[in-house]
């Protein structure tokens, strides 16, 4: 007589449980736990980090993010009207624009904006506004894609009723579509915000001072004269300082999103 | 202003290779209410969205409150301020509150105050009987509070022609009466009124004026105690029969 299916699906639970314990036990075993200890929890080289980790690194992540999120909302919110306009090159120009800038690693547009406008243009940009249209840029052809399809997931409904009111197209767009797109919108939005949140590390590529540095700069510039990785791992922690907070923003605005109570003043 | 409020000569409409509309003349006395009625797919709602030319027609010429509609220069936005819409969906704005309902369009397109157009906001609403909903969310609103919201939206606009767009088919039965008492009283007022509708019960008692559409034309019209009480066409005496009395009819033929 053969195992029953519920029997069977319970043995195969008990070996998968087996084998994380197996895995765990041999990572344990084999891993110098001393060594971990000195490489990554050095107390000593944390606190020297302190207090100018947060009040210069951490407070230029959020600098740097929180530029490049305006600018490439902006930019993201004209590119998305571009894609949906019903003339065709704003259409192709939006198009080209997302899908290259969507397609190539942030560090390169970093670097063609660092390196290639003075070139180009001979002028150079400081690094804040360097950071703001490199992080922009490369934010906005992402959430350019996330706004349209939250203006199209307005109900044409809306429009009609806006539009019977005598409102314009601009007018009904403005009033009265993109609020609710927003609306939509937000959980993804803060998606965006956490992925530029990360990106904005790649502004290492550009000559900074002392008290420019962000949090990856920070934590390798410390990195650099200290024998242990102690500076990566706080770095690292303060970055989730700043995106588990917004992670728990986007569950909780997508939750208050779907239950579609929501006492908004206007 | 003349008496005619909305004039259709010739009006055509087609959908890619559907023709929906095709070659409609009405004409809508001011201060009349004309009722819409037809089986699905008859055009009838296409007849009311181009009334405020929601609908571009392909042919025909549209005049209401004497501008015309289908001239290519004119300001279709300033013409529809004065065409009232009332939709089967209600689409109130889901992210502004009643009173933002009623007052944005007030404010943006009219340009009136912001105490002027709370002002008119507030005597609309109490007209359809829910002033002490003004500070609520829509989606708070049972159906029938959200078309009257939506009526008193539309009548903010101080329209001189009101189309409503079968304004209860999306309403639970006992919502139904609440938005044509409102219809109703309107109509006592003397609104000019065009409405898709299958309440034949409200068609009969408040409309002067009854349309029987099918297939795109308008087949039958004239005094509602005429077109529903005793109709001539064969389409009209069918459709009405299933209407009226529907446990009475297997299931539909083409006729």
């Amino acid at each position: 007589m053969a195992m029953s299916k519920r029997k069977r699906a319970e043995y195969i639970r008990y070996a998968q449980y087996g084998l994380l314990v197996v895995i765990a036990a041999l990572v344990a075993f084999l891993a110098d736990w001393g060594q971990i200890k000195g490489a990554f929890f050095n107390t000593e080289i944390a606190a020297s980090m302190f207090p100018s980790v947060i009040t210069v690194a951490l407070k230029n992540t959020i600098i740097y993010t929180a530029l490049g999120f305006a600018f490439g909302l902006a930019l993201g919110l004209v590119l998305a009207l571009m894609k949906l306009s019903s003339v065709a090159p704003y259409r192709w120009i939006a198009t080209v624009y997302i899908e290259f800038f969507r397609g190539v690693p942030a560090l390169l547009v970093f670097i063609g904006i660092y390196y290639g406008v003075p070139i180009a243009f001979q002028m150079q940009f400081p690094p804040l506004t360097t950071v703001m249209l490199a992080l922009g840029g490369v934010g906005a052809a992402y959430m350019a894609e996330t706004i349209r399809a939250g203006i199209q997931a307005v109900p044409k409904g809306q429009v009609e009723a806006a539009r019977s009111l005598g409102m314009s197209q601009g007018r009904a767009m403005i009033t009265i579509v993109i609020p609710q797109a927003f609306r939509i919108i937000l959980p993804p939005l803060t998606n965006e915000l956490i992925l530029l949140t990360k990106d904005s590390s790649l502004i290492y590529i550009l000559g900074l001072f002392r008290e420019q540095y962000e949090l990856t700069k920070f934590g390798r510039e410390t990195l650099s004269r200290s024998p242990s990785l102690t500076p990566i791992l706080i770095a690292g922690l303060c970055y989730l300082i700043i995106t588990l907070p917004l992670g728990y923003l986007s569950r909780y605005l997508e939750r208050r999103g779907t239950s579609g109570k929501k006492k908004v003043s206007a | 202003m003349s008496d005619v409020a909305v004039e259709i000569t010739g009006l055509k409409k087609s959908f890619g290779p559907l023709e929906v509309l095709k070659n409609i003349d009405l004409t809508v006395q001011r201060g009349d209410v004309v009722c819409i009625i037809g089986p699905s797919g008859s055009g009838k709602s296409t007849l009311l969205r181009c009334v405020n030319v929601l609908e571009e027609p392909n042919g025909g010429k549209i005049v209401v409150n004497g501008v015309e509609l289908t001239d290519p220069d004119v300001d279709i936005d300033s013409a529809r301020t004065k065409i009232g819409m009332v939709f089967q969906g209600f689409n109130l704005f889901s992210h502004l509150n009643v009173l933002a309902n009623l007052t944005v369009a007030q404010r943006k397109v009219l340009k009136r105050s912001e105490e002027e157009a709370k002002k008119v906001a507030l005597h609309n609403l109490e007209r359809v009987g829910l002033s002490e909903k003004a500070h609520s969310m829509p989606a708070q609103l049972s159906g029938g509070q959200q078309q009257r919201v939506a009526i008193a939206r539309a009548l903010s606009m101080d329209p001189e022609v009101m189309l409503f767009d079968e304004p209860t088919s999306a309403l639970d039965p006992e919502l139904v009466g609440d938005v044509l008492g409102v219809m109703r009283q309107l109509a006592d007022e003397g609104m000019t009124m065009l409405v898709v509708t299958h309440e034949m019960q409200f068609a009969r008692e408040v409309a002067d004026k009854v349309i029987f559409m099918d297939g795109g034309y308008i087949v039958e019209e004239g005094p509602a105690a005429e077109v529903i009480g005793n109709p001539q066409e064969p389409r009209t005496q069918e459709f009405l029969a299933r209407v009226l009395d529907p446990t009475h009819h297997g299931p539909s033929d083409p006729v």
